[in-house]
């Protein structure tokens, strides 16, 4: 790879990312491959997040890796006020890669510029998820079989939901049709909308959540949240309205597959999770198949 | 009867002059260049009368000649800067300034959650447009644009 760390998902080309999703796919069929056997990995979580850590750690215990690190700040160093330079010059010293998570945008990338070892961004505020992107785009190719020519509809808070900006970003190097449902306030950002123009690629929006949903190959869920409006009146008017339920998928195509970067509150009703049209249970655990395969590649093992 | 003193200062024999710089960016103008650290001798003129500007400000360089990435650092906060450049007290050369492709330092992110505002880091910035100046921060990717500008 060009780059040794993954920081952002610009930072793959679409070689790499392909290459990366098909090793992901050996990983499945075999995900107990020692490679990791003489390799430590640090995972530095300045923030709690235990879905993603859990992943990770899946992820390098499969490959029968060691793992030292911390999963909040408060339990480490930094409460007492050292610099994230400091941090990261002095894990350096003891592990091959360093998988980290911080609440403050642009961390990761300071910390792959000071640290010898490749470094993986697990999320960096509202910046950059790279590995969630991956793990989206192996679950798209996964259950539609190519990535190109596919109908994606973005759904719910579409204005600050970081997984579908980069969502967006990665599925705009193919030819793919983008639907975005939102409430008013929570409409795609125009620069994302200009970028697909200037890529000539189709988008179009809806504020209803309806049977226009019969056309899609992938439903990507967010959770509209209740901090990110101005107004509670505008909260209590929409909170209802961009909830998937079964019965509304009863005529969308054979192939259409329900996503959700998890943990959901209530925009996919329960009744939904009968329906073999979700798959945001297996997309989770495809997170484990991707991170195997960029840690493996990051560290020149495959 | 006695000639006045004639102010040494007034033409300069090879050098640069730095004009049409608003008045108001001056001092971020010697700070960038780091002026206020060199030996030559400059002029300094500032709240001069300029149709374009208002209030323009004016340097004179004597011994002093910028490579253009040198010059082009101050677009950010002088975009119509002229430079005239100076040969035995004529002027041999003149040029403008251009906003460059990237800017290291200088500016500030506007992102108040962005790393640079937290830990001594110099920015980084790619120039994504120049006519109305936006810069895409090199660590959270977030663009400061004219209104949101600041200099460091
Ligand atoms: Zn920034």
């Amino acid at each position: 790879m060009k780059n040794k760390s993954l920081v952002s998902i610009d930072d793959l080309s679409t070689d790499e990312m392909v290459s990366i999703l098909d090793l992901a796919e050996k990983f499945e069929k075999e995900p107990s491959q020692r490679l990791l056997e003489d390799s430590v990995i640090a995972t530095l979580f300045f923030e709690p997040s235990t879905r993603t850590r859990l992943s990770f750690e899946s992820a390098i215990s499969r490959l029968g890796g060691k793992i030292i690190g911390f999963t909040d700040a408060s339990s480490s160093s930094v409460t007492k006020g050292e610099s994230l330079n400091d941090t990261i010059r002095t894990v350096n010293n003891y592990c091959d890669l360093i998988v980290m998570r911080h609440p403050v945008e642009g961390s990761a990338r300071l910390a792959s510029e000071i640290a010898d070892v490749p470094v993986v961004n697990a999320g960096d505020g509202a910046n950059q998820h790279p590995t969630q992107t991956m793990l989206d785009l192996y679950s798209i190719r996964k259950t539609q079989k190519s990535l190109d020519n596919l109908n994606i509809f973005l759904v719910g808070d579409l204005k600050y939901g970081r997984t579908v900006h980069s969502l967006l970003m990665a599925m705009s190097r193919w030819n793919t049709t983008f639907n975005f449902i939102s409430p008013d306030e929570l409409k795609m950002p125009v620069e994302y909308k200009l970028y697909l123009d200037s890529l000539g690629l189709k988008y179009y929006e809806h504020s209803d959540f309806t049977d226009i949903i019969k056309e899609a190959d992938v439903i990507y869920m967010t959770r509209v949240q209740k901090e990110r409006f101005s107004d509670p009146i505008e909260y209590e008017k929409v909170k209802n309205v961009y909830v998937l339920r079964n019965h509304m998928l009863r005529d969308t195509k054979e192939n259409l597959k329900v996503l959700h970067p998890l943990p959901r509150v209530n925009e996919i009703h329960r009744d939904v999770d009968v329906n073999t049209k979700s798959y945001y249970f297996q997309q989770a655990l495809n997170g484990v198949y991707t991170r195997q395969a960029i840690l493996t590649r990051l560290l020149d093992l495959k | 009867m006695k000639e006045p003193k004639q102010l040494s200062v007034s033409a300069i024999e090879n050098g640069t002059v730095i004009d049409h710089i608003p008045a108001s960016a001056l001092f971020k103008v010697i700070q960038i260049l780091g002026l206020d650290k060199i030996s030559n001798q400059i002029t300094f003129g500032t709240n001069l009368e300029s149709k374009k500007l208002g209030q323009k400000a004016i340097i004179k360089l004597e011994g002093i000649f910028f490579e253009d990435d040198d010059i082009n650092r101050i677009a950010l906060v002088a975009p119509e800067a002229k430079l005239n450049i100076i040969r035995a007290y004529e002027v041999v050369d003149k040029n403008v300034v251009k906003v460059p492709d990237q800017i290291t330092g200088i500016a500030k992110c506007f992102n108040p959650k962005c790393i640079t505002n937290f830990e001594p880091v110099t920015t980084r910035f790619k120039v994504v447009s120049k006519k109305d100046v936006a810069l895409k921060c090199h660590y959270c990717e977030k663009i400061t644009d004219q209104e949101h500008l600041v200099i460091l």
